[in-house]
């Protein structure tokens, strides 16, 4: 009998076969804009991790305790930190504004007379660190949801939307600002575990909780498709376990949704825990955020607008690149458009 | 031939429920049964519940009533726990060879699937060497180069990934194969390929086959029995000879009469079908063809006919069937 080898076979080299994922990754450094996105985060992420040392070594400043009296060398000359107000609108003393030397108040000061360059790095730390690990915390959290959700259906899935509907149903902000006023006049307590209220875990796991249905969503969606998709019928066809197919086969297709939801969800994040923060309700003083740095900054708006530039400009750019490497991300990891060839 | 049934199926219904409370009947009280190495051609319309009735077969959906009896259990109530030791005898070949196979996952991977979840004859876990000596086997059996193994779905053609996919149902050495529509996604030039295919793994393995298709073309050459649908019913069932060159049902004629004359040659006078396929929501009244059939007569919309035997090994659903009397 004719046992054809198949005529046109792929040619037999074994080395590395690139996978879904390497291609997908190919497919993303070709993107110059997600490229360029992600440098930007890289840098300003860098620059944050590099905080202590700024304020250590370069500007040689304490950007957590209060300095009105104090005073500050630049160009040979001593210079006060409060000084007579340049604006005739205004009485009384104002900060210095921006110096543009990176070792003496480059920004400028805030109104207790601290370096607003250095509080923008120790501020970028945790505003990233608060809105990188939300947005994980609720990956999480809704992988848990969406998947059960999408699976198992029925009753799981009818009880488990409604509460997600009913969680969405509540304005984000408002919902996010009333979590964060009890717990952060109370702190929390858990069993035996108290939880102060300028613990950064607070914002994190508000912000990851009123973003759950945003993200469960999308992830119940995509486990609904893949559940009926033939490849699963395939796999029950052959006796797999209901578990190894959820895992094996489910799971990791899920798993590009949960790569793509990533950065969006820390901007959104970002944006949550600005909001908290300058409401008083986020990252407690002294330690600082992008959002508390634009409220110190709210006072000194008209006589020195840097203080609450530069953390605006700062999310903005954060916040833009985050959603341009999402879209690079989606287009790269969609399977289907990039590697089905006919049929 | 050893006529020994491998899988009965006694009145199967299968309704689906629509949304608006309407019920859409996809199998309505279809028994057959598939004898040890025969293969069963499945042929209709789009939509006339050919792949329902497949993978109800397979207790891949599930039934609304009805019985399966495989290799003389019966399966129709199995749990999915239950049915899994079943699932090594009994396999499926799909219609999309791309859906059918996980685009995250090396083709070596998805073949070996199976065997790492069922245990080997003697009932132990299968080794990786044994596993890997099955694979090499199963590559040679379908034509495939082993360093197949290494790659993902989306790098062979459908032709290939069809081979890929019989690879896979055939790894546990099953007794039946339903096959979906394995062909009709493919070139043609490829479909004589995996046609052939199918025929020689019959040969080779001692197969039995149910193997559904819309292309009376490729039943023909593979099928020693035939089954016709329409609206969720058999309405002719027989010997492929009898039934594609001397049907006794109308619809069996229409299907017959628009394939081109070299490729069956028939004596049924052409008779082309008129009209749309009805709703399965609503079905037609009596023998749901009378809205459709050239034959039709009165009694046809009031009484219902059942599948009658002809005395040729042959059973059709009809009041007045062609070139037979009544
Ligand atoms: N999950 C479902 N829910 C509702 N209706 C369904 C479902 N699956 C199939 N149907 C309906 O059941 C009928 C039979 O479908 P089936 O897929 O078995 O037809 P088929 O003969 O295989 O058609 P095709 O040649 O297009 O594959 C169709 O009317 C179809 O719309
Ligand atoms: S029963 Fe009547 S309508 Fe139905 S196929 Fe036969 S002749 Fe046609
Ligand atoms: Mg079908």
């Amino acid at each position: 009998m004719e046992t054809q080898t198949a005529a046109s076979a792929p040619s037999p080299s074994r080395a590395s076969v690139p996978g879904p994922w390497r291609m997908a990754g190919r497919s993303l450094t070709a993107n110059r804009s997600a490229m360029t996105a992600l440098a930007a985060l890289m840098l300003v992420t860098f620059a944050c991790l590099l905080a202590p040392f700024y304020a250590g070594d370069v500007a040689r400043t304490d950007p957590f305790t209060s300095n009105v009296a104090g005073s500050f060398m630049l160009g040979g000359q001593e210079v006060d930190i409060m000084q007579p107000n340049d604006n005739p609108l205004h009485l009384g003393l104002s900060p210095v504004g921006p110096t543009w030397n990176p070792s003496a108040y480059m920004l400028g000061a805030d109104s207790q007379g601290r370096d607003v360059a250095a509080r923008l790095l120790y501020g970028g730390r945790n505003s990233l660190l608060i809105s990188f690990s939300a947005a994980l915390v609720c990956i999480a959290i809704a992988t848990v949801v969406g998947v059960s959700a999408g699976f198992f259906g029925g009753f799981v899935d009818t009880a488990l939307s409604r509460l997600m509907d009913i969680m969405w149903a509540v304005p984000v902000y408002l919902f996010a600002i009333s979590l964060s006023i009890v717990t952060i006049s109370q702190g929390l307590k858990i069993g035996p575990f108290t939880i102060e209220s300028d613990n950064l875990l607070i914002p994190i796991f508000i912000i990851a909780l009123v973003y759950v249905p945003y993200a469960a969503r999308p992830i119940r969606g995509r486990v609904m498709a893949l559940r009926n998709a033939e490849f699963v019928m395939a796999a029950r066809s052959l006796g797999v376990p209901q578990h190894r197919i959820l895992l094996r086969d489910i799971v990791p297709n899920v798993s590009t949704t949960l790569v793509v939801l990533t950065p969006l969800l820390t901007a959104l994040a970002l944006l949550a825990e600005s909001a908290l923060s300058f409401l008083s309700i986020g990252v407690q003083a002294p330690a600082a955020s992008w959002g508390t740095i634009i409220q110190d900054g709210e006072g000194l708006i008209y006589t020195r607008p840097m203080v609450a530039i530069a953390p605006g400009l700062a999310i903005v750019i954060v916040v833009l690149a985050l959603n341009i490497l999402g879209d690079g991300l989606r287009d790269a990891l969609d399977v289907r458009e990039t590697s089905r060839r006919g049929a | 031939m050893n006529a020994r049934p491998l899988l009965q199926a006694e009145h199967l219904h299968k309704e689906y429920k629509l949304p608006r409370g309407q019920t859409l009947r996809a199998l309505d009280d279809v028994s057959l049964t598939v004898m040890q190495g025969e293969t069963l051609g499945l042929v209709g319309e789009s939509g006339c519940g050919k792949s329902t009735l497949g993978r109800c077969l397979l207790r891949l959906t599930d039934l609304s009533s009805g019985d399966i009896v495989f290799e003389g259990r019966n399966i129709s109530a199995l749990s999915e726990r239950a049915l899994r030791p079943i699932r090594r005898r009994m396999q499926m070949v799909f219609q999309d060879s791309y859906a059918s196979l996980n685009p995250r996952r090396r083709i070596g991977d998805l073949i070996a699937e199976p065997l790492r979840v069922h245990p080997d004859n003697e009932g132990r876990k299968r080794s990786a060497a044994d596993i890997t000596a099955r694979l090499d086997e199963l590559m040679s059996l379908v034509g495939l180069p082993q360093s197949a193994l290494a790659r993902y779905p989306h790098e062979f053609s459908g032709g290939q990934r069809q081979r890929i996919n019989i690879a896979r149902a055939l790894a546990l050495s099953p007794q039946l194969v339903v096959a979906d529509e394995p062909v009709s996604a493919l070139d043609v030039s490829i479909q004589a390929q995996i046609v052939n295919l199918f025929t020689d793994l019959r040969e080779r393995l001692g197969l039995t086959y149910v193997f559904i298709a819309h292309d009376l073309a490729v039943v023909r050459q593979i099928s020693t029995r035939v089954a016709v649908m329409y609206l969720g019913a058999i309405v002719e069932i027989g010997d492929t000879d009898t039934v594609l060159h001397n049907p006794a049902h109308p619809y069996t004629a229409a299907l017959i009469s628009a394939v081109p004359e070299p490729v069956i040659r028939h004596d049924a006078q052409r008779s082309l079908l008129r009209g749309d396929v009805p709703s399965p929501v609503s079905p037609p009244s009596g023998c749901r063809f009378h809205t459709r059939c050239p034959q039709a007569q009165p009694r046809c919309s009031a009484e219902t006919p059942e599948l009658r035997d002809f005395g040729d090994a042959r059973q059709a659903a009809c009041h007045f069937p062609l070139g037979l009397s009544a």
